[in-house]
């Protein structure tokens, strides 16, 4: 029973990485229907800038996080400017552009092992390893980090989203591109907006993963970019409440299976879980019906 | 025995009942018309009746084999199979295929076909195509459209796309036809030219039809019973004749206002 | 009747060229073994790519599921040929993986094609990775070390058969009654229904022959490179074919034809880059993808009776 609740923490744990990486795809779908398959990669890119931020310019953590997070939102524009907007602006189909998202992947993935070798590096410990004991449960500080922030990161999103100016027009874009151009909306730049912010918090949970874990390397983003994704469509693409609930629970998933002694079967109890909520609810837990008027 | 008996259907979209305790019937060869303003429930009864949405309540009979039949809980195409075409108010063509392949389409579940002999081409293949493929074009010639049988659907004419539908409607062999807003969008000679379809549908397939339609000459002209609608209730059922002199049909298209309407 | 019969015999004769045409450089000694190879795995790719089409560019149902179907083909084959080794017990084994894998897309499919769009592709992507992981959790198919040294009795004149039979299946079932049922469905699902056609019926049909194709191909695959691994059939595999399906045109089995012979090429001459041969291909993708959005020949399709009735309805354009 201990090891139970202590593995429900720590997957609650794990799950704040994913869920923060679940809402890059889910803000980026929302908004023009594309799964960006180099959104993982962008988490990589974070770890990476992370890296070099605290080893070779000895930045203390949080000026390396907020850092990392504003290069990681300059990588994402640039990808949606030089990738995806030509084929927006094309009217390309939107198999085309889930493609390309794939080729972005692959040439981040590998250009970053060309450039700086495919061997995994550990991640320089920028805050020192606390031990904390609450009743039988072990927490460290870095685990707290990773929630507070996640948490943290997530309530600042929704502030956005729903308060701002730029939230508004975000809301609206997503809705319907050519009536939000009508009513004066700058759609590329809305977008662009969007995938600056998915994109920061990408780079937030790359830090804190290496922090976390302490490696990193050039293809550790493909499993927790599909991963994150599932988590997206968990909780209804489009919503970040389910991306934050659909992140948390594949990560109890996980951590659950390791308690059973089932893990090597983790990723198909995670798959058969999200088979089952797709059947009872098509489009996630939280996402909208969107029947087909006849 | 009427061909389609409904009794009591009743539609709610959650808060919004769209279709409030609506009885007809239709009997064979009978040409009825379904109008009312816009917004009174008319394409959503089409769609209870085709079974494209499920009814609140009430029921839905057709007259098979000499019997009634319930219709409710059956999905769309066995419904459509069972002799219920429609067109729909906002066009559904197969765009990215041929105007002969639209109508060859709707044949699927009339013709039997062994897998086997399609993908080795055995002759019987060829010979159940030729004749599918005579059916269609004889369907396609009566409405004018034998010259564009190669065309893809999504090339065609406004005009010419809503007369496909039709066809493509006829061509699954119905006891019954629903035809949504019909002559929406069409000038005056167009919706001439579809009145004395929908008239010669009647006579050459023996078959009934039911029509939701704004145009009211071509409606006076066609239909020899009248349904009108009001905020998803029946107001009035009846003759054109009839119906043009009813008080609460006037009241619900003009506010009341004695005006000239028809 | 005649017209349909020349039809079938072109494309025989067609098919009969390709095969005759590598033969003979074969013989001349212009292809080595090395070619022979590459030649082999772009067949095996043929006959993924086209029944990924089937199911993506006809039927319009987005699967990230092919991998799946393809281990399921491999493991058959090389579990009973290991224990069967011969010709027959091979084809046995084909037939072994096309059975399970059909009855896997069949009950995968009907409650999974109601799903819609990516959806759909993340539900297959799921049944494909708990194929994967299960096979690599098995006793019987040696977990994740996979299974080696098998005997080897496909060459890529077999492969080349396969695949022109798979093609040629495929493409006369979309010229008929169930493949206009199939891109009806594809066109308007609800239009579909109101005909008569049932849609997830028809679905569950392309799907299905889909997944058949994709357990022969792995069959082949096994059987040619003699080992299979859990390893080989992740979920990058299924993006390989759908990257071949989209480069060649959503619904154009020309296209995918074409495409996994260009992408075979392409990998062969990267090969020579080294560590920069995947940042070259991602980049030759992504620069194509801008470029070309609809893939190399968008939907067009190459029609031997249209080529023959070609001056004819030119003629009839023109009145």
């Amino acid at each position: 029973m201990e090891e139970l609740i202590q593995q429900l923490f720590n997957g609650v744990f794990l799950g704040s990485i994913y869920a923060l990486l679940a809402l890059g795809y889910t803000m980026v779908y929302g908004i023009i229907g594309l799964i960006n398959f180099a959104h993982g990669d962008v988490y990589m890119i974070g770890a990476f800038i992370g890296f070099f931020l605290i080893t070779n310019l000895h930045l203390n953590f949080w000026v390396t996080l907020i850092l990392t997070m504003g290069m990681c939102a300059l990588v994402g524009m640039l990808i949606e400017f030089l990738a995806y907007r030509p084929l927006r602006h094309h009217g390309a189909p939107k198999i085309t552009s889930l493609i390309t998202a794939i080729g972005v992947s692959f040439l981040l993935e590998n250009g970053m092992s060309f450039l700086f070798g495919g061997d995994s590096r550990s991640f320089p410990q920028a805050i020192k390893l606390v031990n904390f004991k609450i009743g039988f449960i072990h927490i460290t500080n870095i685990q707290l980090l990773i929630l507070i922030v996640s948490i943290a990161l997530m309530v600042l999103l929704q502030f956005v989203v729903q308060k701002t100016k730029m939230g508004r027009a975000m809301r609206a874009v997503s809705v319907d591109q050519e009536a939000a151009n009508i009513v004066g909306i700058k759609v590329d730049q809305t977008i662009s907006f969007t995938f600056a912010i998915g994109s920061a918090l990408a780079g937030a949970a790359g830090v804190l993963i290496g922090l976390y874990y302490n490696s990193l390397d050039p293809l550790m983003g493909m499993a927790p970019g599909i991963k994150s994704f599932i988590a997206a469509v968990f909780g209804g693409i489009g919503s970040i409440p389910g991306a934050a609930i659909g992140g948390w629970l594949i990560g109890l998933i996980e951590t659950l299976t390791f308690t059973l002694g089932i893990s090597s079967w983790k990723d198909a109890v995670v798959y058969a879980v999200l088979i089952v909520v797709l059947l009872v609810r098509p489009n996630g837990i939280f996402g909208k019906k969107a029947g087909e008027k006849v | 025995m009427n061909l389609l008996e409904v009794k009591n259907l009743t539609k709610n979209f959650g808060g919004l009942t769209a279709v409030d305790d609506v009885s007809l019937h239709v009997a064979d060869q009978e040409l009825v018309a379904l109008i009312g303003p816009n917004g009174a429930g008319k394409t959503t009864i089409f769609n209870l009746l085709t079974g494209v949405n499920a009814p609140s309540s009430g029921t839905i009979s057709l007259k098979i084999d000499g019997k009634l039949q319930l219709l409710n809980q059956q999905p769309v195409s066995k419904i459509a199979d069972l002799g219920l075409a429609r067109t729909f108010q906002n066009i559904r063509l197969f765009e990215q295929m041929t105007v002969l392949d639209n109508v060859m389409v709707a044949m699927t579940s009339k013709v039997s076909e062994n897998p086997l002999s399609e993908v080795l081409r055995l002759p019987s293949f060829y010979e159940k195509e030729t004749q599918m493929k005579d059916k269609a074009i004889k369907l396609l010639e009566l409405f004018d459209l034998a010259d564009s049988v190669n065309q893809k659907a999504s090339n065609l004419a406004y005009g010419q796309q809503r007369r496909l539908e039709i066809v493509r409607a006829l061509a699954t062999a119905p006891k019954l036809l629903f035809l949504d807003e019909p002559a929406a969008g069409m000038n005056p000679r167009e919706t001439a030219e579809l009145t004395a379809s929908i008239k010669m549908i009647q006579e050459k397939f023996k078959i009934a039809v039911i029509l939701i339609e704004h145009d009211m000459k071509l409606v006076m002209e066609l239909a020899q019973r009248i349904y009108v609608l009001e905020y998803g209730r029946l107001i009035a059922e009846g003759q054109p004749k009839e119906i043009q002199n009813n008080p609460e049909v006037i009241r619900a298209y003009l506010g009341g206002d004695d005006l000239e309407l028809f | 009747m005649k017209r349909n019969l020349r039809e079938q015999f072109i494309w025989l004769l067609i098919a009969f060229g390709g095969w005759l045409i590598i033969d003979l450089l074969t013989f001349g000694g212009v292809i080595n073994s090395f070619m022979l190879t590459i030649i082999t795995m772009i067949e095996i790719n043929v006959i993924l790519a086209v029944s990924l089409n089937l199911i993506l560019g006809i039927s319009g149902q987005f699967s990230l599921g092919h991998a799946g179907f393809m281990a399921i083909g491999a493991y058959a084959s090389a579990i009973i040929t290991q224990s069967l080794p011969t010709i027959w017990g091979f084809f046995l084994s084909i037939v072994v993986g096309i059975v399970i894998a059909s009855f896997i897309a069949l009950i995968e499919g009907i409650p999974t094609l109601r799903l819609k769009g990516d959806y759909l592709a993340i539900a297959t992507l799921g049944v494909s990775e708990i194929i994967r992981i299960t096979i690599n959790n098995l006793e019987i198919t040696n977990g994740p070390k996979g299974i080696y040294n098998l005997p080897q009795f496909s060459n890529w004149s077999l492969v080349y058969i396969f695949a022109c039979i798979v093609t040629l299946i495929i493409v006369n079932l979309i010229h008929s009654k169930t493949g206009r049922a199939i891109l009806a469905v594809r066109d308007n699902e609800i239009a579909a229904s109101a005909v008569g056609v049932n849609p997830t019926k028809y679905k569950v049909i392309a799907f299905t022959i889909g997944a058949a194709g994709a357990s022969l191909a792995g069959s082949l695959y096994a059987n040619y490179i003699q080992s299979v691994t859990p390893g080989d059939f992740t979920f990058m595999q299924s993006i390989s074919v759908l990257i071949m399906v989209v480069l060649g045109g959503v619904g154009s089995i020309t296209g995918s034809v074409l495409a996994a012979v260009v992408l075979g090429v392409v990998d062969t001459v990267l090969q020579n880059y080294g560590a920069l041969r995947m940042v070259l291909y991602s980049l030759i993708l992504i620069i194509f993808m801008l470029f070309r959005p609809a893939g190399f020949l968008g939907n067009w399709e190459f029609s031997v009776k249209r080529f023959f009735t070609k001056q004819k309805s030119s003629r009839e354009n023109k009145s």
